[in-house]
């Protein structure tokens, strides 16, 4: 099948470029540090861990703390469900990322940088490891001082969102911090710390490489470049694809699904349910619906109730626990579905369901809580029957 | 530099305040009223229980009042629908997790969560109860029981435990719904670090921590015809247990306490004043000679300085922290340990009672008490000393319970055997006194002079920082202590084990300048107790300090040594200071205990 029109591969994340001599990285050190900065934030490049953040705005504002000490971190936790993208890049080209962490602590003024890599993902340290030794010769041929630590993540769910994975860094319990002060000001020990996803610092050193009038010819005003897809569950092509930013949910449909998709959960668990009459309206970008990169599709023959059930599974066991709405919140909505489902409460006890998880939204700590609603509101708003029967 | 004032609106009321001020705190300025249950101003913030959520223009998320700071131009509503909706979400969400056994809490009425469940009337079966039927309490300390089942998760009590104790018995496992307050290895609260100061039951919001309650026990004694029941009262008790009966924080009800004791049945009321001035003479003595054997025998085995025994949660911190310092100890035990091992001798043998039908307990304000009571060595007199250690709470009980009207109770005198005491027992109670009433009498034993203060008033031993120094030297000394002439006595006085360990590390690292350092478990010494009223904080313990003081003031005698029901004890049946007997029954020693 060919793809339709709106739905644009691209091939330059994998492909291309990926130098073992860092050329990139010794062109950009020549450059001016305000220079790049401003080339990143015309680039309009936002963060591809999922909540979008603009990456050139968190570097000028860390560039501009005061101090010496500043760390950069590549957040390698990739634990969203049904995300698996950057550990294609980390096995594939972890050059491009390691050279754009490098750009970043060379704008910030870092000398320390370090990768947390999720848990799961041990099996790839001795590759890892190999590829940061080639970068620390690279480094001291061009003088450029950087050192690159990889720190191994254990399997929280939470240590994903940034100020949990520094907590965790720093050999604490991950639990995220109180915002402000944000990690540009105060992260890591303390100190400016600009926290990336692993995709980000592709894409930073992508447009050091081919400059931001290239880059900006991918995607759309808002949604700038390209992005990685980890697309799974009924599909028939299930994997990492790259496209552009800015497409119809309804022409991913026709180039992924298989002619039966009834919903497609975009942003993983923490993501929106997008029922099949939506598809048509739903842009995939931060100017309709922002996702990580997962995409998972669903075809009539699965229970929404199931997928649902399994979301808030995860949910009730991955919260930090730490703060109010979302460590008892995740418990309510499970057990408040289940007893719907068994008719120990009444069907309108859902919307007792959904205003809890609107307080979820607003109340919570972190944007693990906040966005337990996401899917929770989704998925019953659009399939109630399946709630209740 | 002039302080930068960040403007801001709270419910259209403009004001300026400090940076870096919460929203918080900058609201109670203006009188505005937000609840909180994970906040105490003891503590660090932690921003986790998110009752205090407000709404701040132009965000789309509330923010934790408690935990966000004031920004320039920021606008901030505290009493908006979304605001108070999400509230009472949050505090049906805590109640769902809660085990709402009000009607039988030993908190009940005095738990924050009830009050914010009942401010905002939140329907106990707005959500699914979370609360495991086969939920245990562990009872296995001495001191301390925790009920999982009313926790909430604040953490207030791990914070209490890691910032103010250092001790770190009590720590966050898990995560998600399995998420708990717990312990090292998830093991009893007997077998772990725990130094059951009680602080953290002070800093409870709920029933999850409370002390282990005996005076269903001491109820039985009281009614056992047989058995004569003996209370001592400690100097702090006085100054704090009014705060439960209907006064204001401050007020000294010893007169009202002393009454209201005797009505409910106890057949003596007795002072641990008394036995504090007994510790002055013991402890003092002792350090005069830990002194005379390094100066004048060149005695190189006599450990200096000499620390305070009094604190049995000080006591078991260096048990664990600090195994191979306890040499440093007084020998000298508490004076709650001494009055048992004398109630069961001397007051009995002076009574005419059978020791066996003495029923000697002691009301402090203290949670380690109880286990420091249960103690195996802490019987000289044959029997256990002291059968019960009850908190000022528990007598705050007893009294409601007895159906005495403690407001207008008349005043009465404590009675005798060892119911004198003297200003220096008293302030006993508060940080620093111990180390005032020994230097009062110290100082007199070997100069044959009043410490050179203003009446009496050793100031730079006094107030609330956390290490406090003194230093006072000895001239023209009595002829017997000619070998202490021209010595700069150092002493140095911490209270809160955050501030002992200060003081512990310098002498584990020989770098300690002091000869005799005063340490108290719990901020603000002992009327900061883990017994006490509560809540507690600041402002409440410096309420509480100042009417420790005014009761010295008050008092005729305010030297320990001017005591003379313990010179009679002496004189009539202890014999010698620091004598066999007094040995005996009035020393103790220490044990060695794991890290972990």
């Amino acid at each position: 099948m060919a793809p339709s029109n709106g739905l644009k591969r691209v091939d330059v994340i994998f492909g291309a470029y990926a130098s073992t001599k860092y050329l990139i990285l010794q062109k950009s050190i020549r450059r001016e540090k305000q220079e790049i900065i401003q080339d990143i934030i015309d680039s309009g490049l936002r963060g591809r861990g999922g909540a979008g953040f603009p990456t050139g705005l968190k570097w000028k504002f860390a560039a501009a703390q005061p101090g010496n000490e500043k760390y950069v971190i590549c957040n390698a936790d990739e634990g969203e469900p049904g995300t698996f993208k950057d550990r294609e890049i980390l096995m594939k080209v972890p050059q491009k990322m390691i050279s754009g962490m490098a750009i970043c602590a060379y704008v910030i003024g870092a000398t320390k940088a370090y990768i947390y890599l999720r848990g799961e993902y041990q099996f790839m340290v001795p590759d890892l490891q190999m590829e940061l030794d080639n970068f620390h010769e690279q480094a001291r041929e061009m003088n450029f001082d950087l050192t690159i630590e990889l720190r191994m993540g254990s399997g929280a769910y939470v240590c994903g969102e940034e100020t949990a994975l520094i907590e965790s860094m720093e050999g604490k319990r991950g639990e995220p911090r109180n915002k402000p002060p944000f990690p540009v000001v105060e992260g890591f020990h303390g100190k400016p710390t600009v926290v990336n996803n692993v995709e980000t610092f592709v894409n930073a050193n992508m447009i050091c490489r081919i400059g931001v009038e290239e880059f900006i010819k991918l995607g759309t005003q808002d949604s700038r470049g390209s992005k990685l897809f980890s697309i799974s569950g009924d599909t028939p092509k299930a994997g990492v694809h790259e496209l552009e930013l800015g497409m119809k949910l309804s022409d991913f449909v026709a180039e992924f699904g298989d002619d039966d998709t009834k919903a497609v959960q975009v942003g993983g668990a923490a993501g929106f349910c997008v029922p099949r009459k939506k598809f048509d309206s739903t842009i995939i970008g931060f100017e309709g619906m922002p996702t990580g990169g997962s995409m998972m599709l669903f075809n009539s023959s699965r229970s929404m109730y199931h997928v649902l059930h399994n979301y808030l599974e995860f949910f009730e066991e991955e919260s930090c626990g730490q703060c109010t709405p979302c460590r008892v919140g995740c418990q309510q909505l499970l057990l408040g579905i289940e007893a719907i489902k068994r008719q120990e409460r009444p069907a309108s006890y859902l919307n007792q369901l959904l205003k809890l998880s609107e307080t979820m939204k607003i109340a919570s700590k972190c944007g693990l809580g906040q966005s337990v609603a996401n899917s929770f509101s989704s998925i019953v708003e659009n399939y109630v029957e399946e709630m209740i029967y | 530099m002039k302080k930068q004032k960040i403007n801001i609106t709270i419910d259209g009321i403009k004001l300026a305040v400090d940076e870096q001020c919460s929203i918080l705190d900058a609201a109670k300025k203006v009188n505005i009223h937000i609840p909180t249950l994970c906040h105490h101003e003891d503590l660090c913030v932690a921003g986790n229980c998110r009752i205090c959520v407000v709404e701040v223009e132009g965000q789309r998320a509330l923010s934790a009042s408690c935990a966000t700071p004031v920004a320039e131009g920021m606008v901030i509503k505290t009493n908006t629908a979304k605001v108070r909706k999400a509230r009472k979400d949050v505090a049906a969400l805590l109640v769902a997790e809660h085990n709402t056994q009000c009607t039988t809490c030993y908190r009940s009425m005095n738990c924050e969560l009830q009050e914010i469940a009942a401010e905002y009337n939140v329907d106990n079966n707005t959500y699914i109860s979370l609360v495991d039927p086969n939920y245990t309490i562990d009872r296995s300390s001495w001191s301390i029981e925790k009920d999982d089942s009313k926790c909430i998760r604040c953490q207030r009590c791990v914070r209490t435990c890691a910032e103010l104790q250092h001790v770190n018995a009590l720590t966050v496992a898990n995560k998600g719904k399995e998420m708990k307050i717990s312990t090292f290895l998830d093991l009893p609260l007997n077998e772990v670090v725990c130094t059951n100061c009680g602080q953290c039951i002070n800093r409870c919001p709920t029933g999850a921590l409370t002390e282990r309650r005996f005076y269903d026990d001491l109820w039985d004694a009281i009614d056992d015809p047989k058995k004569h029941v003996v209370m001592n009262t400690a100097p702090s008790v006085r100054v704090a247990l009014g705060e439960m009966l209907g006064y204001p924080v401050g007020t000294r009800v010893t007169g009202k306490m002393v009454t209201a004791m005797k009505k409910i049945g106890m057949d003596s009321v007795l002072d641990t004043d008394f036995t504090a001035d007994l510790t002055i003479i013991e402890e003092g003595t002792e350090l005069l000679g830990r002194l005379k054997k390094i100066l004048v025998e060149g005695n190189k085995e006599v450990k200096l300085p000499m620390l305070t025994s009094c604190s049995p949660g000080w006591i078991k911190f260096i048990e664990h922290m600090y195994p191979n310092h306890l040499g440093h100890l007084s020998t000298c035990k508490s004076p709650q340990q001494m009055f048992g091992a004398l109630a069961k001798t001397y007051y009995a043998e002076k009574m005419g009672i059978d020791p066996a039908d003495v029923v000697s307990v002691a009301i402090m304000p203290c949670a380690a008490k109880k286990f420091e009571a249960n103690r195996p060595e802490m019987n000289s007199s044959g029997y256990q000393d002291v059968d019960a250690g009850l908190t000022t709470r528990e007598l705050g009980y007893m009294i409601r319970q007895a159906g005495v009207d403690f407001l207008h109770l008349e005043d009465s005198d404590y009675d005798s055997l060892m119911g004198e005491s003297t200003g220096a027992g008293a302030i006993f109670g508060a940080t620093g006194g111990v180390m005032e009433a020994a230097l009062r009498t110290v100082y007199e034993v070997v100069t044959g002079r009043e410490v050179p203060f203003d009446n009496l008033r050793i100031t730079p031993v006094r107030g609330t920082d956390g290490v406090k120094e003194a230093s006072i030297k000895l001239e023209n000394l009595l002829d017997e202590w000619k070998f202490l002439e021209g010595v700069e006595v150092k002493v140095a006085v911490a209270h809160g084990l955050k501030n002992a360990r200060i003081i512990m590390d310098q002498v584990e690292a020989g770098t300690s300048p002091y000869h005799f350092i005063e340490v108290m478990a719990c901020p603000g010494g002992c009327i900061g107790g883990g017994g006490q009223p509560i809540p507690t904080n600041e402002e409440i313990r410096k309420k509480r300090i100042e009417a420790i003081y005014a009761e010295d003031e008050g008092m005729p005698k305010r030297k320990s040594h001017e005591n003379t029901e313990v010179q009679k004890l002496y004189k009539e049946w202890l014999g010698e200071v620091n004598g066999h007997k007094a040995h005996e029954l009035l020393h103790t020693h220490y044990t060695k205990r794991n890290r972990y």
